[in-house]
Protein backbone atom coordinates (compact mmCIF):
# COMPACT_ATOMS: atom_id res chain seq x y z
CA UNK A 1 0.00 0.00 0.00
CA UNK A 2 2.91 2.56 0.84
CA UNK A 3 4.71 1.63 -1.95
CA UNK A 4 2.10 3.18 -4.74
CA UNK A 5 1.35 5.99 -1.89
CA UNK A 6 4.79 6.55 -2.91
CA UNK A 7 5.01 6.31 -6.68
CA UNK A 8 1.99 8.79 -6.94
CA UNK A 9 3.83 11.84 -5.27
CA UNK A 10 6.46 11.51 -8.35
CA UNK A 11 4.66 13.29 -10.82
CA UNK A 12 3.97 16.11 -8.19
CA UNK A 13 7.53 16.32 -7.60
CA UNK A 14 8.78 16.14 -11.01
CA UNK A 15 5.90 18.49 -12.29
CA UNK A 16 5.77 21.13 -9.77
CA UNK A 17 9.05 20.68 -8.07
CA UNK A 18 11.06 20.78 -11.40
CA UNK A 19 9.63 23.55 -12.47
CA UNK A 20 11.44 26.66 -10.32
CA UNK A 21 14.81 24.85 -12.57
CA UNK A 22 12.65 24.59 -16.00
CA UNK A 23 11.43 27.90 -16.28
CA UNK A 24 13.39 29.02 -18.99
CA UNK A 25 12.91 29.69 -22.55
CA UNK A 26 15.85 27.80 -24.03
CA UNK A 27 17.24 25.47 -24.64
CA UNK A 28 14.54 24.54 -27.24
CA UNK A 29 13.32 20.59 -27.36
CA UNK A 30 11.02 19.32 -30.08
CA UNK A 31 10.98 22.74 -31.09
CA UNK A 32 8.71 23.43 -27.89
CA UNK A 33 10.22 26.08 -25.64
CA UNK A 34 12.23 24.45 -22.30
CA UNK A 35 9.33 25.13 -19.72
CA UNK A 36 6.59 23.89 -22.19
CA UNK A 37 8.73 20.80 -22.90
CA UNK A 38 9.09 19.66 -18.70
CA UNK A 39 5.31 20.15 -18.52
CA UNK A 40 4.45 17.93 -21.69
CA UNK A 41 7.47 15.69 -20.71
CA UNK A 42 5.71 15.59 -17.04
CA UNK A 43 2.28 14.41 -18.33
CA UNK A 44 3.44 11.65 -20.39
CA UNK A 45 5.76 10.34 -17.52
CA UNK A 46 2.68 10.59 -15.27
CA UNK A 47 0.90 8.31 -17.78
CA UNK A 48 3.61 6.11 -17.47
CA UNK A 49 3.42 5.87 -13.44
CA UNK A 50 0.15 5.46 -13.29
CA UNK A 51 0.36 2.26 -15.76
CA UNK A 52 2.86 1.19 -13.30
CA UNK A 53 0.95 1.84 -10.31
CA UNK A 54 -2.04 0.17 -11.80
CA UNK A 55 0.21 -2.81 -12.25
CA UNK A 56 1.70 -3.33 -9.14
CA UNK A 57 -1.51 -1.83 -7.11
CA UNK A 58 -2.74 -5.09 -5.05
CA UNK A 59 -6.12 -3.59 -5.28
CA UNK A 60 -6.29 -3.71 -8.72
CA UNK A 61 -5.21 -7.42 -8.94
CA UNK A 62 -8.25 -8.35 -6.25
CA UNK A 63 -10.78 -7.49 -8.72
CA UNK A 64 -9.53 -9.30 -11.44
CA UNK A 65 -10.61 -12.50 -9.48
CA UNK B 1 -27.12 35.98 -43.40
CA UNK B 2 -23.71 35.00 -44.53
CA UNK B 3 -22.46 31.38 -45.03
CA UNK B 4 -20.46 30.86 -41.79
CA UNK B 5 -23.50 32.06 -39.35
CA UNK B 6 -25.79 29.38 -41.98
CA UNK B 7 -23.03 26.57 -40.94
CA UNK B 8 -23.15 27.79 -37.47
CA UNK B 9 -26.19 27.72 -36.87
CA UNK B 10 -26.86 24.43 -39.02
CA UNK B 11 -24.28 22.91 -35.76
CA UNK B 12 -27.05 24.05 -33.48
CA UNK B 13 -29.90 22.97 -35.25
CA UNK B 14 -28.78 19.69 -35.87
CA UNK B 15 -27.81 19.43 -31.66
CA UNK B 16 -31.35 20.35 -31.15
CA UNK B 17 -33.01 18.01 -33.19
CA UNK B 18 -30.88 15.42 -31.94
CA UNK B 19 -31.93 16.28 -28.22
CA UNK B 20 -34.87 16.23 -29.51
CA UNK B 21 -34.77 12.83 -31.22
CA UNK B 22 -32.67 10.87 -28.10
CA UNK B 23 -35.61 12.31 -25.55
CA UNK B 24 -39.26 11.20 -27.54
CA UNK B 25 -40.51 7.74 -26.29
CA UNK B 26 -38.71 8.28 -22.76
CA UNK B 27 -41.33 9.38 -19.85
CA UNK B 28 -38.87 11.81 -18.21
CA UNK B 29 -39.03 11.91 -14.91
CA UNK B 30 -36.67 13.38 -12.97
CA UNK B 31 -34.12 10.64 -12.85
CA UNK B 32 -34.37 9.99 -16.38
CA UNK B 33 -33.96 14.13 -17.18
CA UNK B 34 -31.07 14.15 -15.10
CA UNK B 35 -29.36 10.66 -15.27
CA UNK B 36 -30.67 8.95 -17.84
CA UNK B 37 -31.83 7.01 -15.27
CA UNK B 38 -28.48 5.50 -14.52
CA UNK B 39 -28.53 3.33 -17.92
CA UNK B 40 -25.58 4.77 -19.21
CA UNK B 41 -22.43 2.70 -19.69
CA UNK B 42 -18.57 2.93 -18.74
CA UNK B 43 -18.02 4.75 -22.40
CA UNK B 44 -20.78 7.36 -22.35
CA UNK B 45 -19.42 8.00 -18.33
CA UNK B 46 -16.13 8.68 -19.69
CA UNK B 47 -17.45 11.17 -22.39
CA UNK B 48 -19.57 13.35 -20.53
CA UNK B 49 -16.74 13.24 -18.23
CA UNK B 50 -14.22 14.00 -21.08
CA UNK B 51 -17.00 16.53 -22.55
CA UNK B 52 -16.27 18.72 -19.17
CA UNK B 53 -12.96 19.75 -19.55
CA UNK B 54 -13.29 19.97 -23.66
CA UNK B 55 -15.08 23.33 -23.33
CA UNK B 56 -15.12 26.16 -24.52
CA UNK B 57 -12.78 27.17 -21.59
CA UNK B 58 -10.35 25.09 -23.73
CA UNK B 59 -11.08 26.25 -27.11
CA UNK B 60 -11.00 30.73 -26.12
CA UNK B 61 -9.79 30.70 -22.93
CA UNK B 62 -6.77 28.75 -23.32
CA UNK B 63 -5.89 30.21 -26.49
CA UNK B 64 -6.81 33.50 -24.93
CA UNK B 65 -4.84 33.18 -21.88
CA UNK B 66 -1.57 32.13 -23.73
CA UNK B 67 -2.36 35.24 -25.76
CA UNK B 68 -3.01 37.70 -22.88
CA UNK B 69 -0.21 36.25 -20.05
CA UNK B 70 1.28 33.72 -21.94
CA UNK B 71 3.31 30.45 -20.06
CA UNK B 72 0.91 30.92 -16.42
CA UNK B 73 -1.56 28.71 -18.97
CA UNK B 74 0.75 25.99 -18.38
CA UNK B 75 -1.08 25.14 -15.20
CA UNK B 76 -4.24 24.14 -16.93
CA UNK B 77 -2.06 20.91 -17.95
CA UNK B 78 -0.42 20.57 -15.01
CA UNK B 79 -3.39 21.14 -12.88
CA UNK B 80 -5.52 18.32 -15.02
CA UNK B 81 -2.90 16.02 -15.20
CA UNK B 82 -1.86 16.18 -11.27
CA UNK B 83 -5.86 15.78 -10.21
CA UNK B 84 -5.73 12.69 -12.29
CA UNK B 85 -3.04 11.15 -10.32
CA UNK B 86 -5.02 12.41 -7.09
CA UNK B 87 -8.46 10.54 -8.27
CA UNK B 88 -6.12 7.58 -8.37
CA UNK B 89 -6.56 7.34 -4.57
CA UNK B 90 -8.82 10.09 -3.73
CA UNK B 91 -12.06 8.42 -5.88
CA UNK B 92 -12.05 4.78 -4.36
CA UNK B 93 -12.84 5.27 -0.72
CA UNK B 94 -15.45 7.89 -2.24
CA UNK B 95 -17.03 5.46 -4.66
CA UNK B 96 -17.11 2.45 -1.98
CA UNK B 97 -19.02 5.14 0.56
CA UNK B 98 -21.82 5.94 -1.69
CA UNK B 99 -22.35 2.38 -3.25
CA UNK B 100 -23.50 1.59 -0.01
CA UNK B 101 -25.16 4.28 1.35
CA UNK B 102 -27.01 4.66 -2.47
CA UNK B 103 -25.62 8.25 -2.68
CA UNK B 104 -26.18 10.26 -6.13
CA UNK B 105 -24.58 13.78 -5.41
CA UNK B 106 -21.59 15.39 -3.48
CA UNK B 107 -24.61 17.03 -1.09
CA UNK B 108 -26.11 13.53 -0.26
CA UNK B 109 -22.38 12.29 0.53
CA UNK B 110 -22.07 15.18 3.28
CA UNK B 111 -25.24 14.87 4.75
CA UNK B 112 -25.01 11.33 4.88
CA UNK B 113 -20.98 11.02 6.50
CA UNK B 114 -22.30 14.18 8.81
CA UNK B 115 -25.55 13.50 9.78
CA UNK B 116 -26.68 16.69 8.87
CA UNK B 117 -29.54 17.99 6.73
CA UNK B 118 -28.37 21.58 6.68
CA UNK B 119 -24.78 21.00 6.20
CA UNK B 120 -25.97 18.97 2.46
CA UNK B 121 -28.15 21.50 1.75
CA UNK B 122 -25.37 24.02 2.66
CA UNK B 123 -22.94 21.99 0.19
CA UNK B 124 -25.66 22.00 -2.77
CA UNK B 125 -25.88 25.84 -2.05
CA UNK B 126 -22.00 26.31 -2.03
CA UNK B 127 -22.01 23.60 -5.44
CA UNK B 128 -24.73 25.74 -7.38
CA UNK B 129 -22.27 29.65 -6.45
CA UNK B 130 -19.57 27.96 -7.94
CA UNK B 131 -20.94 26.51 -10.81
CA UNK B 132 -22.30 30.29 -11.92
CA UNK B 133 -18.98 31.34 -13.26
CA UNK B 134 -18.25 28.15 -15.21
CA UNK B 135 -22.43 29.16 -17.03
CA UNK B 136 -20.75 32.63 -17.31
CA UNK B 137 -17.91 31.50 -18.77
CA UNK B 138 -19.68 29.18 -21.49
CA UNK B 139 -22.28 31.87 -22.23
CA UNK B 140 -19.50 34.58 -22.70
CA UNK B 141 -17.80 32.06 -24.87
CA UNK B 142 -21.01 31.29 -26.99
CA UNK B 143 -21.57 35.12 -27.10
CA UNK B 144 -18.03 35.53 -28.68
CA UNK B 145 -18.59 32.49 -31.52
CA UNK B 146 -22.27 33.76 -32.74
CA UNK B 147 -20.84 37.44 -32.85
CA UNK B 148 -17.58 36.54 -34.37
CA UNK B 149 -18.58 33.86 -37.09
CA UNK B 150 -21.11 36.26 -38.19
CA UNK B 151 -18.40 39.05 -38.98
CA UNK B 152 -19.94 41.29 -36.52
CA UNK B 153 -23.64 41.24 -37.82
CA UNK B 154 -24.77 40.45 -34.65
CA UNK B 155 -23.82 42.36 -31.30
CA UNK B 156 -21.83 40.47 -28.62
CA UNK B 157 -24.33 41.11 -26.42
CA UNK B 158 -27.35 39.94 -28.91
CA UNK B 159 -25.01 37.09 -29.58
CA UNK B 160 -24.92 36.21 -25.80
CA UNK B 161 -28.88 36.41 -25.60
CA UNK B 162 -29.44 34.17 -28.41
CA UNK B 163 -26.71 32.08 -26.73
CA UNK B 164 -28.56 31.86 -23.48
CA UNK B 165 -31.89 31.19 -25.48
CA UNK B 166 -30.79 28.19 -27.34
CA UNK B 167 -29.22 26.49 -24.07
CA UNK B 168 -32.08 26.79 -22.12
CA UNK B 169 -34.19 25.80 -25.03
CA UNK B 170 -32.16 22.76 -25.73
CA UNK B 171 -31.56 21.55 -21.81
CA UNK B 172 -35.19 21.71 -21.10
CA UNK B 173 -36.49 19.80 -24.11
CA UNK B 174 -33.36 17.33 -23.80
CA UNK B 175 -32.20 16.43 -20.22
CA UNK B 176 -28.85 14.60 -20.05
CA UNK B 177 -29.76 12.32 -23.37
CA UNK B 178 -29.08 15.07 -25.59
CA UNK B 179 -25.86 15.72 -23.75
CA UNK B 180 -24.70 12.57 -24.13
CA UNK B 181 -24.95 12.09 -27.85
CA UNK B 182 -24.00 15.49 -28.62
CA UNK B 183 -21.16 14.79 -26.80
CA UNK B 184 -19.64 12.39 -28.94
CA UNK B 185 -20.15 14.43 -32.16
CA UNK B 186 -18.43 17.04 -30.26
CA UNK B 187 -15.08 15.18 -29.05
CA UNK B 188 -14.65 14.14 -32.06
CA UNK B 189 -15.07 17.17 -34.14
CA UNK B 190 -13.12 19.08 -31.36
CA UNK B 191 -10.04 16.81 -31.94
CA UNK B 192 -10.27 17.04 -35.42
CA UNK B 193 -10.55 20.92 -35.43
CA UNK B 194 -8.49 21.63 -32.54
CA UNK B 195 -5.16 19.78 -34.14
CA UNK B 196 -5.60 21.15 -37.35
CA UNK B 197 -5.42 24.61 -36.08
CA UNK B 198 -2.46 23.78 -33.88
CA UNK B 199 -0.83 22.61 -36.98
CA UNK B 200 -1.81 24.69 -39.66
CA UNK B 201 -2.03 28.04 -38.22
CA UNK B 202 2.01 28.38 -37.04
CA UNK B 203 3.25 26.26 -40.05
CA UNK B 204 1.15 28.97 -42.25
CA UNK B 205 2.74 31.96 -40.90
CA UNK B 206 5.96 30.78 -39.85
CA UNK B 207 6.72 27.56 -41.16
CA UNK B 208 6.92 25.41 -37.67
CA UNK B 209 7.01 25.40 -34.00
CA UNK B 210 10.62 26.64 -33.57
CA UNK B 211 10.51 29.43 -35.94
CA UNK B 212 7.58 30.59 -34.26
CA UNK B 213 8.62 30.18 -30.72
CA UNK B 214 11.62 32.10 -31.49
CA UNK B 215 9.65 34.79 -33.11
CA UNK B 216 7.42 35.32 -30.54
CA UNK B 217 10.54 34.84 -28.17
CA UNK B 218 12.14 37.90 -29.50
CA UNK B 219 8.91 40.28 -29.73
CA UNK B 220 7.45 39.49 -26.49
CA UNK B 221 9.90 37.21 -24.06
CA UNK B 222 8.24 36.93 -21.28
CA UNK B 223 5.57 35.00 -22.72
CA UNK B 224 7.83 32.25 -22.90
CA UNK B 225 8.33 31.54 -18.89
CA UNK B 226 6.62 32.72 -15.87
CA UNK B 227 7.44 35.77 -14.72
CA UNK B 228 8.93 37.43 -11.40
CA UNK B 229 5.75 38.59 -9.97
CA UNK B 230 1.89 38.25 -9.68
CA UNK B 231 1.28 34.90 -12.13
CA UNK B 232 4.71 34.06 -11.10
CA UNK B 233 6.07 30.37 -10.03
CA UNK B 234 4.60 30.24 -6.50
CA UNK B 235 1.11 31.78 -7.79
CA UNK B 236 1.04 28.81 -10.61
CA UNK B 237 2.72 25.90 -8.33
CA UNK B 238 -0.14 26.97 -5.89
CA UNK B 239 -2.67 27.47 -8.33
CA UNK B 240 -2.26 23.29 -9.08
CA UNK B 241 -2.48 22.18 -5.89
CA UNK B 242 -5.65 23.88 -5.56
CA UNK B 243 -7.35 23.10 -9.01
CA UNK B 244 -5.96 19.41 -8.59
CA UNK B 245 -7.09 19.04 -5.35
CA UNK B 246 -10.75 21.18 -6.19
CA UNK B 247 -11.18 19.25 -9.58
CA UNK B 248 -13.41 16.68 -8.35
CA UNK B 249 -15.42 18.46 -5.92
CA UNK B 250 -17.13 20.26 -9.04
CA UNK B 251 -21.10 18.67 -8.43
CA UNK B 252 -21.03 17.18 -12.25
CA UNK B 253 -17.70 15.71 -12.00
CA UNK B 254 -18.67 14.43 -8.23
CA UNK B 255 -21.73 12.54 -9.65
CA UNK B 256 -20.28 11.15 -12.92
CA UNK B 257 -17.78 9.70 -11.03
CA UNK B 258 -20.32 7.82 -9.14
CA UNK B 259 -21.78 6.68 -11.59
CA UNK B 260 -18.48 4.35 -12.62
CA UNK B 261 -19.36 0.72 -12.69
CA UNK B 262 -16.52 -0.10 -10.52
CA UNK B 263 -13.70 1.48 -8.66
CA UNK B 264 -11.60 0.01 -11.51
CA UNK B 265 -12.86 2.05 -14.26
CA UNK B 266 -11.25 5.34 -12.69
CA UNK B 267 -8.05 3.92 -11.61
CA UNK B 268 -7.86 2.67 -15.38
CA UNK B 269 -8.79 6.29 -16.59
CA UNK B 270 -5.68 7.76 -14.47
CA UNK B 271 -3.40 6.29 -17.36
CA UNK B 272 -5.38 7.52 -20.83
CA UNK B 273 -6.67 10.98 -18.94
CA UNK B 274 -3.52 12.78 -18.81
CA UNK B 275 -2.63 11.97 -22.19
CA UNK B 276 -5.74 13.06 -23.25
CA UNK B 277 -5.14 16.70 -21.96
CA UNK B 278 -2.02 17.23 -24.35
CA UNK B 279 -4.91 18.27 -27.17
CA UNK B 280 -4.53 21.65 -25.01
CA UNK B 281 -1.29 22.38 -26.43
CA UNK B 282 -2.28 22.97 -29.58
CA UNK B 283 -4.48 25.34 -28.36
CA UNK B 284 -1.54 26.66 -26.86
CA UNK B 285 0.30 26.93 -30.36
CA UNK B 286 -3.04 28.92 -31.50
CA UNK B 287 -2.41 31.37 -28.69
CA UNK B 288 1.21 31.65 -29.31
CA UNK B 289 0.68 32.19 -33.13
CA UNK B 290 -2.04 34.78 -32.36
CA UNK B 291 0.15 37.05 -30.59
CA UNK B 292 1.67 38.35 -33.20
CA UNK B 293 -0.61 38.17 -36.43
CA UNK B 294 -3.43 39.70 -34.49
CA UNK B 295 -1.92 41.97 -32.26
CA UNK B 296 -3.51 44.67 -30.10
CA UNK B 297 -6.46 42.31 -28.29
CA UNK B 298 -6.07 44.15 -25.06
CA UNK B 299 -7.54 42.41 -21.99
CA UNK B 300 -10.26 40.02 -21.42
CA UNK B 301 -10.43 40.48 -25.34
CA UNK B 302 -7.54 37.83 -25.44
CA UNK B 303 -9.90 35.58 -25.39
CA UNK B 304 -10.92 36.44 -29.33
CA UNK B 305 -7.31 35.41 -30.47
CA UNK B 306 -8.16 32.16 -32.05
CA UNK B 307 -11.16 33.24 -33.59
CA UNK B 308 -9.74 36.73 -34.71
CA UNK B 309 -6.67 34.98 -36.06
CA UNK B 310 -8.75 32.14 -38.36
CA UNK B 311 -11.03 34.62 -39.21
CA UNK B 312 -7.99 36.38 -41.53
CA UNK B 313 -6.51 32.77 -42.37
CA UNK B 314 -9.87 30.88 -43.40
CA UNK B 315 -12.54 31.11 -45.58
CA UNK B 316 -16.19 31.92 -44.72
CA UNK B 317 -16.98 27.90 -44.58
CA UNK B 318 -14.48 27.25 -42.84
CA UNK B 319 -15.28 29.62 -39.71
CA UNK B 320 -18.63 28.65 -40.06
CA UNK B 321 -17.24 24.67 -39.10
CA UNK B 322 -15.24 26.65 -36.32
CA UNK B 323 -17.93 28.53 -35.30
CA UNK B 324 -20.51 25.93 -35.06
CA UNK B 325 -17.93 23.26 -33.67
CA UNK B 326 -17.35 25.91 -30.59
CA UNK B 327 -21.06 26.23 -30.09
CA UNK B 328 -21.13 22.02 -29.59
CA UNK B 329 -18.48 22.31 -26.84
CA UNK B 330 -20.24 25.17 -25.06
CA UNK B 331 -23.75 23.35 -25.49
CA UNK B 332 -22.69 20.29 -23.58
CA UNK B 333 -21.22 21.23 -20.19
CA UNK B 334 -23.55 23.94 -19.83
CA UNK B 335 -26.32 21.50 -20.18
CA UNK B 336 -24.65 19.12 -17.97
CA UNK B 337 -23.89 21.71 -15.25
CA UNK B 338 -27.25 23.33 -15.63
CA UNK B 339 -29.00 20.15 -14.93
CA UNK B 340 -26.49 19.42 -12.20
CA UNK B 341 -27.91 22.74 -10.24
CA UNK B 342 -31.47 22.10 -11.21
CA UNK B 343 -31.53 18.62 -9.81
CA UNK B 344 -29.36 19.83 -6.66
CA UNK B 345 -31.28 22.72 -5.79
CA UNK B 346 -35.05 20.36 -6.38
CA UNK B 347 -33.77 17.43 -4.54
CA UNK B 348 -31.55 19.09 -1.84
CA UNK B 349 -32.74 22.31 -1.37
CA UNK B 350 -36.50 22.47 -2.03
CA UNK B 351 -37.76 18.74 -1.09
CA UNK B 352 -35.84 19.21 2.46
CA UNK B 353 -37.26 23.28 3.14
CA UNK B 354 -41.16 22.47 1.56
CA UNK B 355 -41.15 18.75 3.09
CA UNK B 356 -42.71 18.01 -0.17
CA UNK B 357 -42.81 13.86 -1.44
CA UNK B 358 -44.44 15.01 -4.74
CA UNK B 359 -41.71 13.95 -7.06
CA UNK B 360 -43.93 15.44 -9.88
CA UNK B 361 -43.15 18.86 -8.72
CA UNK B 362 -40.06 18.54 -7.37
CA UNK B 363 -39.02 17.25 -11.22
CA UNK B 364 -40.76 20.37 -12.77
CA UNK B 365 -38.35 22.50 -9.87
CA UNK B 366 -35.64 20.96 -11.07
CA UNK B 367 -36.53 22.21 -14.93
CA UNK B 368 -37.50 25.49 -13.90
CA UNK B 369 -34.38 26.29 -12.08
CA UNK B 370 -32.50 26.04 -15.50
CA UNK B 371 -33.99 29.25 -17.10
CA UNK B 372 -33.30 31.41 -13.53
CA UNK B 373 -29.77 30.11 -13.86
CA UNK B 374 -29.41 30.81 -17.03
CA UNK B 375 -30.12 34.29 -17.01
CA UNK B 376 -28.43 35.41 -13.51
CA UNK B 377 -25.21 34.01 -15.42
CA UNK B 378 -27.01 36.12 -18.66
CA UNK B 379 -26.66 39.19 -15.95
CA UNK B 380 -23.27 38.63 -15.09
CA UNK B 381 -22.10 38.03 -18.90
CA UNK B 382 -23.35 41.47 -19.60
CA UNK B 383 -22.16 43.20 -16.56
CA UNK B 384 -18.91 41.57 -15.86
CA UNK B 385 -15.71 42.12 -17.89
CA UNK B 386 -13.70 39.34 -16.95
CA UNK B 387 -11.73 36.93 -19.08
CA UNK B 388 -12.74 33.54 -19.00
CA UNK B 389 -9.75 32.12 -17.15
CA UNK B 390 -10.25 34.07 -14.50
CA UNK B 391 -14.05 33.07 -14.03
CA UNK B 392 -12.20 29.49 -13.95
CA UNK B 393 -10.40 30.21 -11.12
CA UNK B 394 -12.51 32.21 -9.18
CA UNK B 395 -14.87 28.77 -9.26
CA UNK B 396 -12.37 26.79 -8.38
CA UNK B 397 -11.77 28.73 -5.27
CA UNK B 398 -15.15 28.58 -4.29
CA UNK B 399 -15.05 24.52 -4.99
CA UNK B 400 -12.18 24.01 -3.41
CA UNK B 401 -13.95 25.27 -0.06
CA UNK B 402 -15.34 21.30 0.48
CA UNK B 403 -12.25 19.85 0.62
CA UNK B 404 -11.01 19.70 3.93
CA UNK B 405 -14.32 18.29 5.34
CA UNK B 406 -14.53 15.97 2.58
CA UNK B 407 -11.03 14.67 3.03
CA UNK B 408 -11.31 14.54 7.01
CA UNK B 409 -14.23 12.34 6.44
CA UNK B 410 -12.60 9.80 4.76
CA UNK B 411 -10.62 8.81 7.54
CA UNK B 412 -11.50 6.36 10.13
CA UNK B 413 -12.24 8.94 13.16
CA UNK B 414 -13.14 12.29 11.54
CA UNK B 415 -11.86 15.23 13.84
CA UNK B 416 -14.29 18.07 12.90
CA UNK B 417 -18.01 17.48 13.47
CA UNK B 418 -20.57 18.98 11.68
CA UNK B 419 -20.54 22.23 13.42
CA UNK B 420 -16.88 22.58 12.53
CA UNK B 421 -17.56 21.27 8.82
CA UNK B 422 -20.68 24.01 8.18
CA UNK B 423 -18.57 26.59 9.90
CA UNK B 424 -15.62 26.17 8.45
CA UNK B 425 -16.87 25.89 4.30
CA UNK B 426 -19.28 29.14 5.08
CA UNK B 427 -15.96 30.89 6.53
CA UNK B 428 -14.11 29.28 3.33
CA UNK B 429 -16.32 30.73 0.77
CA UNK B 430 -17.22 34.24 2.05
CA UNK B 431 -13.35 35.01 2.47
CA UNK B 432 -13.25 33.76 -1.53
CA UNK B 433 -15.92 36.12 -2.05
CA UNK B 434 -14.87 39.13 -0.37
CA UNK B 435 -11.42 38.27 -1.67
CA UNK B 436 -12.49 38.24 -5.21
CA UNK B 437 -14.85 41.28 -4.86
CA UNK B 438 -12.61 43.34 -3.45
CA UNK B 439 -9.82 42.42 -5.56
CA UNK B 440 -7.67 41.75 -2.42
CA UNK B 441 -4.29 39.62 -2.55
CA UNK B 442 -1.75 38.36 -0.29
CA UNK B 443 0.34 41.40 -1.56
CA UNK B 444 -1.63 44.21 -0.94
CA UNK B 445 -3.24 42.65 2.95
CA UNK B 446 0.85 42.88 3.73
CA UNK B 447 3.21 44.16 1.22
CA UNK B 448 6.04 43.30 3.24
CA UNK B 449 5.97 39.56 2.77
CA UNK B 450 8.81 37.79 0.50
CA UNK B 451 7.23 37.68 -3.49
CA UNK B 452 7.48 34.14 -2.65
CA UNK B 453 4.27 34.16 -0.60
CA UNK B 454 2.72 37.69 -1.89
CA UNK B 455 1.60 34.97 -5.19
CA UNK B 456 -0.08 32.64 -3.43
CA UNK B 457 -3.33 32.00 -5.15
CA UNK B 458 -5.71 33.45 -2.58
CA UNK B 459 -7.67 30.15 -2.73
CA UNK B 460 -5.03 28.83 0.07
CA UNK B 461 -5.81 31.83 2.20
CA UNK B 462 -9.83 31.19 1.97
CA UNK B 463 -8.35 26.75 2.82
CA UNK B 464 -6.27 28.00 5.87
CA UNK B 465 -8.87 29.89 7.26
CA UNK B 466 -11.25 27.28 6.60
CA UNK B 467 -9.54 24.59 8.37
CA UNK B 468 -8.52 26.47 10.89
CA UNK B 469 -12.38 27.51 11.67
CA UNK B 470 -13.49 23.94 11.28
CA UNK B 471 -10.85 22.77 14.04
CA UNK B 472 -11.77 25.22 16.52
CA UNK B 473 -15.62 24.88 16.44
CA UNK B 474 -14.81 21.39 16.47
CA UNK B 475 -13.19 21.58 19.86
CA UNK B 476 -15.44 24.55 21.28
CA UNK B 477 -18.91 22.56 20.37
CA UNK B 478 -17.26 19.07 21.53
CA UNK B 479 -16.48 20.57 25.17
CA UNK B 480 -20.17 21.84 25.09
CA UNK B 481 -21.45 18.06 24.03
CA UNK B 482 -19.39 16.83 26.92
CA UNK B 483 -20.02 19.31 29.57
CA UNK B 484 -24.26 18.76 29.16
CA UNK B 485 -23.21 14.65 29.20
CA UNK B 486 -21.53 15.54 32.61
CA UNK B 487 -24.79 17.76 33.59
CA UNK B 488 -27.61 15.17 32.57
CA UNK B 489 -25.90 12.01 34.29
Amino acid sequence: MNRIHVLGLIPFIGMLGGMPFANKATPYVLGMPFLMFWIVLWVVLTSVVMAIINTIDPANQKEEI
Amino acid sequence: MNISMLITFAFLVAAILLAVRSGLGKKMSLEQWAVGGRGFGTVFVFLLLAGEFFTTFTFLGGSGMIYQVGSPAYYVLAYMTLAYVFSYYLLPPIWRYAKEHSIVSISDFFRSKYQSSSLGMLVSVVGIIASVPVVVLQLKGLGIIVSETSYGMISPILAVWIGTIAVTVYVMISGIHGAVWTAVIKDISIVLVVVFLGLYLPYHYYGGFQPMFEAVQAAKPAHLTLPEKGQSLSWVISTVLLTAVGFYMQPGLFAAALSAKSEKVFRRNTIVMPLYTLLLLFVFFVGYTAILQVPGLKGADGDLALLRLSLQTFDPWFIGVIGGVGLLTALVPTSVILLTIGTLFATNIYKPLTKTTNEVRVAKVAKLTVPVVAFIALYFVINGGNALYALLLMSFSLITQLFPALLLSLFPKNRINKYGASWGIIVGVSTVVYLTVTKTTLATLFPDLPQVVKDFNTGFIALILNIAVALLVTMATNKNLVQKDSITT
